[in-house]
């Protein structure tokens, strides 16, 4: 007998029931299929190529006019259906009632809508069907702008596919980096580039506040304020399961239709598949697990035993050319470890994920070929500890060579910048090893590249390794640490020359062999990173040494001090009585006079330093930095305020020197003195910046110690007025902040670079002290605050998470 | 086990460390990862050093004060003769768990 069974929905899951039942079981039921689309079943996962102009709408269908009249199903496309009367087994459709033996919902799901002012615009659209995407290709006729709200798989294609069509794109993405679901942050930050490299515009951390117009989208606004011009805004921030017409006809639903295991929703002869149905707590979006449950559900419809079952996907994502791939289960977890593989010059990541000698998930980026056999091995859960150690080079390469450690430089462009003193690329430098400058003196000779400050030295070699192959020998250089292969001085010029903005960048563009550095070089990559791409990079507390993270310095009983600012060593009894009484209130064990001119209270708990500090702060004190490998302090002596023998005003001088620099991170700790006159009251000689004020002017000084080793200061120069002995200053600073090692003080650095090498820039070349001086204002307008303020703010951080001896025995 | 619920995940900085004060004294737990947790003994078997400061570093901690690495898998320091007790913690719906067995006021008489 002829049973009658109305589909809602034509979408790829009910268009592959369809499929079963006609093949398998035809002419058991009399199907009348609706869809609010005015289209039959097509391939939605070819919507990208669609939009990109890679395919077009007719080749993507996979049910025609003439294949739904061969299998005589009734089609009542456009029409929306109204409800279903569940007593009466009848459908409502707008155009007149059907009735229904067994009846299918397969509505699909509906684009999720951010509830910002704006979103109702002309001009704001969502991606879903083919609808939006002629919308979208219609936009892009005329070009313009075009904002993407949403960096998952579905907004990067739209984005993709706009800037084919030559839009101007930007992609705002809510989290840390794109596609955060399926990617992990390195093979994120790979996707990232590639788009970048498409011209496509990438916000990470972006949330939107409205979108902006009259009559027609014109912008979008952030919650930063920051303004985008918007000609089209495309909203593809996620999906949600449209369950409307099954709740209306009070069906269960959660967050999609309830569903058991042969996709029967709570009403027997009622069934639901595809992405509007919610399965044993899980919803579904990738195809795999829609045509398992097509199946079920066919299988139930012809009383063939069959139940649906929960699997492990894996993701072999294109999008438009970038190729990635993810599976299982790739969360880090504290069982878990990693085996990480990096190639730099092929833009190449693996991650797999281990637990109990089982691989549990996989991520990769650039190369993708041995996916298919890791997803095996996940599913199968097959033992691998005895293939540890050659994993991640897949099957057919058990027993890899280790990374070359000369990957990153072979990957550099010719046109990369090696020597920055001479502005010399590698294409220049290859060009004369070819021509037989086959050692580092010849290579000097003839391109002067490493023959000014010498920190490029060891890329120069690499170059010669790389370029003659087995014929050159480098000598050793010590790398950074474990993690990588390069050391420190390799290590600056390739985030320059390379603009790697990131730490994610570093490590995989550097062929880092751990997941997030270590205690060594991490500090030292996140130095480098906000100083040279102050505007692009923020400081990252989390790789900071303790004293810099608590901006207080711990003392050997985990206790801390704490020194507030003096500046050049002048106080008022308005601040000591603010530190008298901070140092009574907190029971400060040891209050001491510093060798900087300044009061140190020693012996702070970790949980009273917000107090403490927001207790100074109410007194106009803020932090003296005495932890952190910045500006530390300017001494100073009294000068022509007070001293017969003063002949400048060195304590002004070296006021305003400590309120232009304080807060700017360096290389190591930077220490300054201003003398009023040559007897030298302030100890100038032995600093890294020492003044020496005389009649006619300043003497500069710079690199000079008195700590593990003492050292005069070398004079820079001598100048007449304060202005250019401030400028000088800023100068040297910026001029150390870009190029020194970390934690090289400024007299070792200056020891390897030389002082003629400085003096040629901070003194002898106007433009390039400007710039430097430029630079150092930039990185000022986001380090020159109190930390101290900041961190008030956070008292809770401060405090232990919980006091477990405090919880009551049961 | 005894599960005590004891923060959300992000009360504690990634690739940082917050403190626990319990009855065994104080114990640090650490995020290496967006839903990675460790907890291990806040104190240094060398020297005394408050672990919950130091650097945190793939699935390894190093202490602040004479930069002893410990892995926190198995409390192992690096190199060296000695080792950190580590204690059961698990990650449910954003919030961090411990394994109060031992660690709260008065155990079970």
């Amino acid at each position: 007998m002829t049973q009658k069974l109305v589909i809602i929905g034509a979408g790829m899951a009910s268009g592959r029931v369809i499929e079963h039942l006609v093949e398998e079981a035809p002419g058991a039921y009399d199907i009348t299929l609706f869809n609010a689309e005015p289209r039959g079943n097509y391939n939605r996962i070819m919507l990208s190529p669609v939009l990109s102009g890679d395919k077009t709408y007719d080749e993507i269908v996979t049910h025609d006019a003439a294949w739904y009249a061969a299998q005589g199903i009734t089609c009542r496309f456009g029409e929306h259906v109204v409800g279903i009367d569940r007593d009466r087994k009848i459908v409502e459709g707008e155009k007149g009632q059907v009735p229904y033996d067994k009846l299918i919902i397969a509505t699909g799901s509906a684009p999720f809508i951010i509830p910002v002012q704006g979103k109702d615009l002309p001009g704001v659209i969502t991606y879903r069907d083919l609808d939006d995407t002629n919308a979208m290709i219609d936009a892009a006729r005329t070009g313009g702008k075009a904002v993407v709200i949403g960096g998952g798989l579905l907004g990067l294609e739209a984005a993709a596919g706009l800037a084919e069509r030559g839009m101007e794109v930007t992609v705002l993405h809510l989290m840390g980096h794109l596609m955060e679901r399926q990617l992990d942050e390195a093979a994120g930050y790979l996707l990232r580039r590639d788009l970048e490299k498409r011209g496509i515009t990438i916000k990470t951390r972006a949330s939107t506040a409205a979108i902006l117009g009259e009559s027609q989208v014109e912008g979008v606004l952030l919650e930063d304020n920051t303004g985008l011009e918007a000609d089209l805004v495309v909203m593809a921030v996620g999906i949600r399961p449209e369950t409307r017409l099954a709740n209306d006809a009070g069906l269960e639903v959660a967050r999609g239709i309830e569903v058991n295991a042969q996709m029967q929703t709570s009403d027997p002869d009622i069934y639901a598949v595809g992405e509007c149905v919610e399965f044993d707590g899980h919803l579904f979006g990738l195809v795999a697990p829609l045509y398992d449950q097509a199946r079920v559900l066919a299988h139930g419809l012809m009383d063939q035993p069959d139940a649906f079952v929960v699997k492990d996907i894996a993701t072999k994502l294109k999008v438009t050319g970038c190729d990635l791939f993810s599976a299982g289960d790739f969360a880090e977890g504290a069982t878990r470890e990693d085996i990480i593989f990096r190639d730099p010059a092929r833009g190449v990541y693996k991650r797999l994920v281990i637990e109990d000698d089982r691989l549990v998930g996989a991520v990769m980026y650039g190369d993708t070929a041995d996916g298919t056999w890791f997803f095996g091995l996940i599913k199968e859960g097959t033992d691998i500890d005895g293939m540890r150690d050659t994993l991640i080079f897949g099957p057919a390469y058990q027993g890899g060579d280790a990374a070359d450690p000369l990957s990153a430089v072979a990957a550099l462009s010719r046109d990369a910048e090696i020597c920055g003193c001479n502005g010399i690329c590698k294409g220049t430098i290859v060009d004369a090893i070819a021509h037989g400058a086959t050692e580092l003196g010849a290579v000097r000779a003839q391109t002067k590249a490493s023959a000014s400050c010498g920190t490029c030295t060891g890329l120069v070699e690499q170059l010669l390794q790389v370029t003659l192959g087995d014929d050159f020998h480098a000598p050793a250089a010590q790398p950074v640490c474990g993690c990588c292969d390069l050391p420190h001085e390799d290590l600056r010029r390739l985030i320059k020359s390379q603009e790697l903005k990131s730490q994610e960048a570093v490590w995989q563009e550097l062929g880092w062999k751990t997941r997030n550095g270590c205690h060594i070089c991490r500090p030292a990559v996140n130095f480098y990173l906000l100083a040279d791409w102050p505007m692009e990079y923020r400081d990252d507390p989390q790789s900071r040494f303790v004293n810099e993270r608590k901006h207080a310095n711990i003392q050997k009983d985990g206790t801390f001090s704490v020194v507030p600012r003096m500046w050049g060593g002048i106080t008022n009894p308005r601040e000591l009585r603010a530190i008298a009484d901070a140092a009574e209130k907190y029971n400060v064990p040891t209050v001491k006079v510093t060798g900087g001119q300044r009061i140190d209270l020693l012996g702070v708990t970790g949980e009273d330093l917000p107090a403490i500090w927001a207790d100074l702060n109410k007194a106009g004190l803020v932090s003296g930095h005495a932890y952190s490998k910045g500006l530390r302090t300017v001494k100073t002596c009294v000068g022509t305020d007070h001293c017969r023998f003063g002949t400048q005003d060195s304590t002004g001088l070296g006021i305003k020197l400590e309120q232009i620099l304080w807060g700017s991170w360096t290389p190591h700790k930077v220490k300054l003195a201003v003398s009023g006159c040559p007897r030298n009251c302030a100890e100038a000689t032995c600093k890294d910046v020492g003044i020496i004020c005389v009649d006619s002017g300043y003497q500069l000084g710079v690199a000079g110690a008195a700590g593990m080793d003492l050292k005069e200061t070398q004079r820079l120069a001598d100048v007449r007025t304060e202005q250019e002995a401030i400028d000088l200053t800023i100068a040297f600073i910026q001029l150390y902040r870009e190029n020194a090692r970390y934690l090289d003080r400024p007299y070792r650095w200056v020891e390897k670079v030389g002082l003629d090498w400085v003096k040629a820039r901070v003194v002898d070349d106007p433009e390039e002290r400007a710039r430097l001086i430029a630079a150092f204002d930039l990185s000022q307008s986001i380090y020159r605050r109190d930390p101290w303020a900041e961190h008030a703010q956070q008292a809770e951080r401060f405090q232990p998470l919980a006091d477990l001896t405090l919880e009551a025995a049961e | 086990m005894s599960w005590i619920d004891i923060c959300a995940i992000d009360d504690i900085p990634l690739r940082g460390a917050r403190k626990l004060k319990t009855a065994l004294g104080c114990v640090a737990v650490f995020r290496t990862g967006t839903a990675e947790v460790f907890a291990a003994s806040d104190r240094c078997p060398h020297r005394g050093g408050p672990l919950s400061e130091g650097i945190v570093h793939g699935q390894s901690v190093t202490c602040p004060l004479h930069n002893w690495v410990f892995d926190l898998n198995t409390g192992q320091a690096q190199g060296e003769n000695g080792s950190i007790a580590t204690y059961p913690l698990r990650v449910d719906a954003g919030r961090v768990l411990i394994d109060g067995t031992g660690l709260s006021g008065r155990s079970a008489a």
